[in-house]
């Protein structure tokens, strides 16, 4: 019988913690057959998070360190200055990325530091119970913005794949989300990218993917899905930022 | 070999480099820049890294990704930079990795002064960051003492993956003396670094390296720290270090580390001159602490007054009078922030305090 | 033997390399030495000063608080320092740029014109130079050809052309002295 479809060797068996419907499961398997279909698996290091994907290293089936909370690309550049060979990727979400850890993501993007970064904007802290985050929407009820996101308490949602394309350093910036199957086939291509520019030694590269959180949201996955298409994309405009990897 | 005049951070640098470190990570900071300054010229020359970071906090980081993926990786820094490396300082423990970490101390606390201090002890024996973790701490008093100690620094971090610090102050890094960089064997009773993120597939000897201090379940957390403290029991049996100066059948004992305790021995001479027998303890490691060598020296008949003298209000004095656990009295004498006794106010104090 | 030694002066008057060849000079010698710096902010133009201490045996404290020599090379330097000559010491004043007199009658005072001596060899940049051979012809503490090894190593290959006029300068400092005393 032939074999119509296998789960990648680069994601474990372990049983994924994530909830129901969440998009970190789709972007974990985009990930992981990205590393697969570039022959990179026995050459990756992930560095993962803290916040919802936490526990990533027990399902990216490569060499994993788990760095403090926002830290993730200062300890990716020390992993990838000891060992340039290496592909080194941080799994990073909005709180860890755009909140705790902006000065590691902004300068490790204007070393031009060759890593790829997958940043999960999800609009919300999702391990924590739901709490606002820099990416949350104006307007956007959380437990800590119980009234809505108040633009002039807090500021506008902050847009990292903008900010951190207008970097020298950095080499290759797309926005895409994983609410559709179309969009989820141009999120993978995305990541492939991502990596090979790791590989051609062309600089930074980041791909920020707009997940959604149907629990903290207090919408069924579904719903999630079309409130993502709906508010989400508006706000956050999917499509490369910046791509300076076809220049010499 | 012919003996060089080197500045205490330079030296302390080029330590580092004989001793196999080729991976520098840090941030400028008086009175301990002249580390990074010496790393960015020599390691490039010799195909090591030395990357200036953003932050201290990035600094610390970028030390423990190097040190997961197996280097000899060091940072650089003097109190409040420290400060901000204690975060990733803990992770490093929690997630048994060797790095070396040199805290050139200034006054405090705050912005303090860039002059040398002492106060950052309780920071560095008591934790610091969170959770129940020691790093070991080696106090040079030389900056030829500081070499050496840099030189073990290394072996000891890879012998009992942990964060290892050497603890020295503005003193020791901004003065010149002779040093001498003696050949060393290399140790070859170090364990291998196979946990370390290198790449790993289905045809590697080793299983896949997880490098992590998260262990959700109560469990798993309890069985890592009951391996940190076996570890630490371990490191206090073995590596304690100490040094006795002129106590045989003194009637005073001085306990000082560091600057101070150099200073102290003139002192002990300028008291010799007026008829009074000093003599001084010395912690080289103050993690693990002498407690059986200063409460021996201590306990000798002869003595009859302890003086533990510091630049801070008083923090080594704790552990000493808790390695003399109340069977004599200990005195302090010293003062908070920059201020570093001279040995003539040693001694008066020392005239002062004695017991008639 | 135990010599404690001040060179103070503005920043950039090179109190702190005097200092440094004494001491390196007297490490070629087999002695034990130490080189204490203050260090302040500032990088130019502040007060700078050092602490040497040469000894038999291994420095134990370099600090230094009353010394065998004092090297003034500014007023606030003379006014801070003055007192902590040790009677019988030595006390040395640039008085090129420093006017008065010393007050003490127990202590050797040499005055040594270290600018104007150095405009003379067409070079005020070993001014500094001028003085430590004022100093060492004085105190006897170190060998001239020391301090001229010493700063053979400090200036490197490079820089090895400016040995000439830098011992030129100890030696015209060291006349000083002797026609002083």
């Amino acid at each position: 019988m032939a074999t119509v479809f296998k789960k990648t060797p680069l994601l474990t068996d372990a049983v994924l913690h994530y909830c129901p419907g969440c998009g970190h499961g789709i972007v974990h398997r985009l990930v992981a057959e990205c590393l697969e279909e570039l022959g990179i698996g026995d050459k990756a290091v992930a560095v993962v998070p803290v916040g919802c994907s936490v526990f990533a290293y027990r399902y990216f089936n490569v060499d994993s360190q788990e760095a403090a909370h926002g830290r993730a690309p200062a300890v990716a550049t020390g992993i990838k200055r000891v060992h340039p060979e290496n592909v080194v990727f941080t799994y990073q979400g909005d709180g860890d990325l755009a909140s705790i850890g902006t000065a590691e993501i902004v300068h490790a993007a204007h070393r031009g530091e060759k890593i790829t970064t997958i940043f999960i904007n999800n609009a919300i802290y999702g391990m924590t119970g739901g709490q606002m985050a820099p990416t949350t929407l104006v307007g956007q009820k959380t437990t800590t913005s119980p009234y809505g996101r108040d633009k002039d308490w807090c500021g506008s949602p902050i847009r990292m794949a903008e900010m951190l394309a207008t970097i020298d350093g950095s080499a290759y910036i797309e926005r895409v989300a994983v609410n559709n199957t179309k969009n989820i086939v141009r999120a993978k291509a995305a990541i492939k990218k991502a990596f090979q520019t790791q590989i051609e030694g062309k600089g930074f590269s980041l791909i920020e993917v707009l997940s959604n959180c149907p629990t903290n949201w207090g919408l069924s996955p579904a719903e999630s899905m079309e409130w993502l298409e709906q508010n989400m994309i508006p706000y956050y405009p999917l499509g490369v930022k910046k791509d300076t990897t076809k220049e010499d | 070999m012919a003996k060089e005049f080197m500045k205490g951070c330079e030296a302390i640098a080029e330590a580092a480099i004989q001793a196999g470190c080729h991976y520098f990570f840090g941030y400028p900071i008086t009175p301990q820049t002249e580390v990074p300054e010496y790393m960015a010229a020599k390691l490039p020359k010799i195909g090591g890294c030395f990357l200036q970071a953003e932050s201290e906090v990035a600094a610390i980081n970028m030390v423990y990704g190097a040190a997961g993926a197996g280097a000899r990786v060091m940072t650089s820094s003097s109190s409040p930079g420290v400060s901000l490396k204690l975060e990733g300082i803990s992770y490093l423990a929690g997630a048994e990795l060797p790095a070396v970490i040199v805290n050139m101390m200034r006054g405090g606390p705050g912005l303090g002064s860039i002059q040398a201090s002492q106060g950052d002890y309780f920071q560095t024996t008591k934790g610091g960051g969170h959770g129940d973790y020691h790093v070991i701490a080696l106090a040079p008093s030389t900056v030829q003492e500081a070499i050496d100690l840099m030189q073990d620094a290394f072996d000891l971090a890879d012998m009992y993956r942990t964060p290892t610090m050497l603890l020295a102050d503005g003193t020791i890094g901004q003065m010149m003396e002779p040093v001498e960089f003696k050949p060393r064997e290399k140790r070859t009773d170090l364990p291998a670094k196979d946990w370390a993120t290198t790449g790993w597939g289905p045809n590697s000897n080793r299983p896949r390296a997880v490098v992590n201090s998260l262990y959700i379940e109560t469990e798993e957390l309890q069985e890592m720290n009951d391996r940190l403290q076996a570890r630490y029991r371990m490191i206090e049996e073995k590596e304690t270090r100490v040094e006795l100066y002129n106590v045989e059948d003194a009637e005073v004992i001085l306990c000082a580390y560091g600057t101070v305790a150099r200073i102290c021995k003139s002192a002990v001479a300028l008291a010799a001159k007026q008829g009074v027998k000093v003599g001084l303890v010395r912690p080289i490691t103050i993690w693990p602490f002498p407690k059986k060598a200063v409460h021996d020296t201590i306990a000798q008949d002869s003595v009859k007054t302890v003086i533990t003298i510091e630049i801070s209000a008083g923090q080594m004095v704790e552990d000493v009078r808790l390695a003399v656990n109340g069977e004599k009295e200990v005195q302090f004498f010293g003062k908070p922030g920059s201020y570093c006794p001279t040995a003539e106010e040693i001694c008066e104090k020392i005239m002062e305090m004695r017991r008639a | 033997m135990l010599e404690q030694n001040i060179f103070a002066g503005f920043g950039g008057q090179g109190a702190l390399l005097m200092g440094q060849l004494l001491a390196m000079a007297s490490m070629i010698e087999g002695k034990e030495v130490s080189w204490l710096p203050s260090y302040g902010p500032e990088m130019r133009g502040g007060t700078a000063n050092c602490s040497v201490v040469i000894s038999d045996e291994p420095v134990a404290s370099p600090l230094v608080t009353n010394a065998n020599s004092i090297v003034v090379l500014n007023r606030p330097s003379l006014t801070k320092f003055e007192s902590h000559v040790i009677p019988g010491g030595n006390l040395f004043i640039n008085s090129s740029v420093i006017p008065e007199k010393s007050e003490r009658n127990d202590i050797n005072v040499y005055y040594v014109p270290m600018t104007e001596v150095a405009y003379e060899l067409g070079n005020v940049k070993v001014s500094n130079m001028v003085m430590l051979g004022a100093f060492v012809e004085a105190t006897q503490c170190v060998k001239m050809e020391s301090i001229v090894e010493a700063l053979r190593h400090k200036l490197g290959e490079k820089k090895a052309k400016l040995i000439p006029m830098n011992e030129e300068a100890l030696n015209r400092g060291a006349q000083i002295v002797k026609d002083q005393k």
